[in-house]
């Protein structure tokens, strides 16, 4: 006849005595569970963390498009070398209209192109006055670079056909020019021409991403509003050649494109269309005068990135968990050798190895598991407070709580095998006796 | 009255039994070849000065430890053939000890103490409260069900041991020094508690190097040197007198 069977009741009736061994040593239990808690919170705060940023990242190059591909001039860099100095030469480089058309006619699938230039000026309304970049574009532009239009609407082709003076605002441009009105049909001024605002579109939220990172080079501007204006309108009023102030000098240069989108049918063919566009760019251009960023590629590096991030993070917040089995591993040896006595009058009194495994097993069990539900609390509340506080977007997938406290669980029986075994393997004779 | 001795069921049977130790390259050998028997209802008092080998003994008869020669019956049934679960199931089953420091666990209540041995043998949780609430009034403790042992006087938590000993209603009952740490009014209730159990018909061992409490059973066997020196009936009217 077996001495104690397993039961269900008898788990719960263990359950109940670890908790009472545990309550006697209230302060000990504690500072061991602790590191259960740190583990598991840091698990889920870090994942939390890792999670939102690269998500922050991968919706920035989303609303680039998927199925975008963008090219921008470039300055080429042998040639800035030679300019140096030379103030007064008018550098001629980048896409030009005619790489468009060629676009547009040799490469299949390509479902829209919009071209556009920068041109550096300030823009007036009243006494105020406001840098901004004039982005000279296509109707369709706004709905390809996925740019919400939050008031009035983009101009359109009526406006682009007849080289209206229309324009659209980013939030940022039209807060600073019309504090106090409604922009919506007021007129502003560049140099010396009138445009009308038809729309604001909302701002360009983050200025870490790559995309921006890729046009400040090309423009030598960062962080600045932008005014869109039709291209055909750009054309009949600023010409082709810009000049540009920087810093001490004045250089003049001869730009026609600084952007073109090109969006194909499937996010599948960005890539590939990418690689026939460079082919092609390349024939007319003797020079490395543009360049070519495809969002999904950058999309997919995100991710990569993301998962080497979590990768680290992960083992960071496992090790913490590892600590904290050891140290709760340390406490239960400590306890079973306290106890010794206490093992030796089970066993005299019937109890087999197997029911001393179990009860100190429930209790490391105990002591992981109410760390590992605590850490859980605080875990989720960190990314709350990391949000508040430091203004970063932070993720919580529903499976990391479950996934840390499964873990801290499997840590508690893998830290609270040894111990229970070593309480288990003392001779009954030799426990009894024990001081 | 218990029946004459002779005709009893024996509970312990030791032939030739040797315990031998091994310390490093020397072997100690505590017990040299111990015969005796204790038949059903027997109150036997086993004497001796320390280091005779009586705890050796007692270890022995208490299913921890297993001979090294010698044949142990508990109960008729063969000690030395039985694993480690097998000689848990016996002490859980048909024994029940009392030490001279009482060995009650600190975390758990007077009545969790007695009901210890019937959790070991799956007994349903109501089942065993009900025995146990029975076995502390026997004791004369069911003012103190829920007390912590820290709580108790020596004495009351010697009483506990007792009810503890008798939860698994065992086929013998082993006391190691039951008296040693009690003043002598508190250890004369002991005793009287283990006559009443006699009367009753319980088997007792008890082990002692005290005269005055190896009087108090029907037979003394004395050790000396790991063996046994005399195996004697007490005489009754020698103690009274």
């Amino acid at each position: 006849m077996p001495a104690a069977p397993i039961s269900f009741s008898n788990i719960k009736r263990l359950f109940r005595l670890g908790v009472k061994s545990l309550w006697l040593h209230k302060l000990r239990s504690l500072l061991t569970a602790l590191g259960m808690v740190f583990g598991v919170s840091s698990v889920i705060a870090m994942l939390a963390i890792g999670e939102g940023a690269s998500y922050e990242a991968q919706e920035e190059i989303k609303k680039m498009g998927r199925e975008n591909i963008l090219i921008y001039s470039q300055k080429p860099t042998q040639d800035e070398q030679q300019t140096q100095g030379r103030s007064s030469f008018v550098l001629e480089y980048g896409l030009t209209f005619k790489d468009v058309s060629r676009i547009h006619s040799t490469i299949n699938g390509i479902r829209v192109v919009a071209p556009a230039r920068e041109i550096q000026e300030y823009v007036h309304f009243q006494g105020n006055r406001v840098d901004t970049q004039i982005l000279a574009t296509v109707p369709w532009y706004a709905e390809m670079r996925n740019r919400d239009v939050i008031k009035g609407r983009f101009f359109n082709q009526i406006e682009m056909d007849n080289k209206w003076n229309v324009c659209a605002l980013d939030e940022s441009v039209a807060k600073d020019l019309f504090p106090l009105t409604d922009p919506i049909s007021k007129t502003v001024r560049v140099g010396e021409n009138y445009y009308r605002v038809v729309g604001v579109l909302a701002d360009y939220s983050s200025s870490e991403d790559e995309e921006e990172d890729s046009e400040s080079q090309v423009s030598g501007a960062t962080n600045i509003g932008r005014m869109y204006i039709p291209i055909a309108t750009a054309q009949a009023q600023f010409g082709e050649t810009l000049v540009k102030r920087r810093s001490g000098s004045i250089e003049a240069e001869k730009v026609e494109l600084h952007e073109v989108t090109v969006k194909v049918a499937d996010m599948d063919m960005a890539v590939g269309t990418a690689m026939a566009i460079r082919t092609l760019l390349e024939k007319t251009h003797n020079k490395e005068d543009f360049k070519i960023v495809v969002p999904v590629e950058l999309l997919e590096t995100a991710k990569r990135t993301q998962r080497i991030f979590s990768i680290v993070l992960g083992s960071i917040a496992a090790i913490s968990l590892i600590v904290g089995g050891i140290g709760i591993m340390n406490i239960m040896l400590a306890t079973v050798t306290e106890r010794t006595r206490e093992i030796g009058v089970r066993r005299a009194l019937g109890a087999r190895q197997n029911d001393i495994v179990l009860q100190f097993l429930i209790e490391t069990v105990i002591l992981a598991g109410v760390g590992g539900l605590i850490g859980v609390g605080l875990g989720i509340t960190i990314p709350f407070a990391v949000t508040f506080f430091a203004n970063m977007k932070t993720v919580i997938t529903p499976l990391t709580p479950i996934i840390a406290f499964g873990i801290s669980a499997l840590v508690g029986i893998g830290f609270g095998i040894y111990p229970a075994m070593r309480a288990a393997k003392m001779d009954p004779v030799e426990a009894l006796r024990h001081e | 009255m218990p029946q004459e001795t002779g005709q009893r069921i024996p509970i312990l049977e030791l032939k030739e039994v040797r315990k031998v130790y091994q310390m490093g390259s020397i072997s100690v050998e505590a017990l040299r070849g111990i015969t005796f028997t204790v038949k059903q209802g027997e109150y036997v008092s086993i004497m001796g000065p320390s280091g005779c080998g009586k705890s050796t003994l007692l270890n022995l008869l208490g299913c921890l430890d297993r001979p090294t020669t010698g044949i142990y019956k508990l109960g008729g049934q063969d000690i030395a053939k039985l694993n480690d679960d097998e000689l848990s199931a016996i002490r859980g089953e048909r024994i029940g000890f009392i030490f001279q420091s009482y060995q009650l666990i600190q975390q758990l209540t007077v009545v969790e103490n007695i009901e210890l041995p019937l959790f070991y043998q799956g007994w349903p949780e109501e089942k065993s409260r009900e025995v146990s609430v029975r076995l502390a009034e026997r004791v004369g403790l069911s003012h103190r069900l829920d007390h912590k042992p820290q709580e108790l006087s020596g004495g009351q938590q010697q009483r506990v041991a007792i009810a503890r000993a008798l939860a698994n209603d065992p086929i013998v009952i082993f006391a190691d020094e039951a008296t040693g740490n009690l003043d002598s009014s508190s250890g004369s209730e002991v005793l009287e508690i283990f006559d009443d159990l006699h009367r009753q018909g319980k088997t007792l061992v008890s082990i002692t190097h005290d005269s005055g409490v190896a009087q108090r059973a029907e037979r003394i066997v004395r050790l000396k040197d790991g063996e046994v020196e005399s195996d004697k009936k007490v005489d009754k009217s020698m103690v009274e007198a």
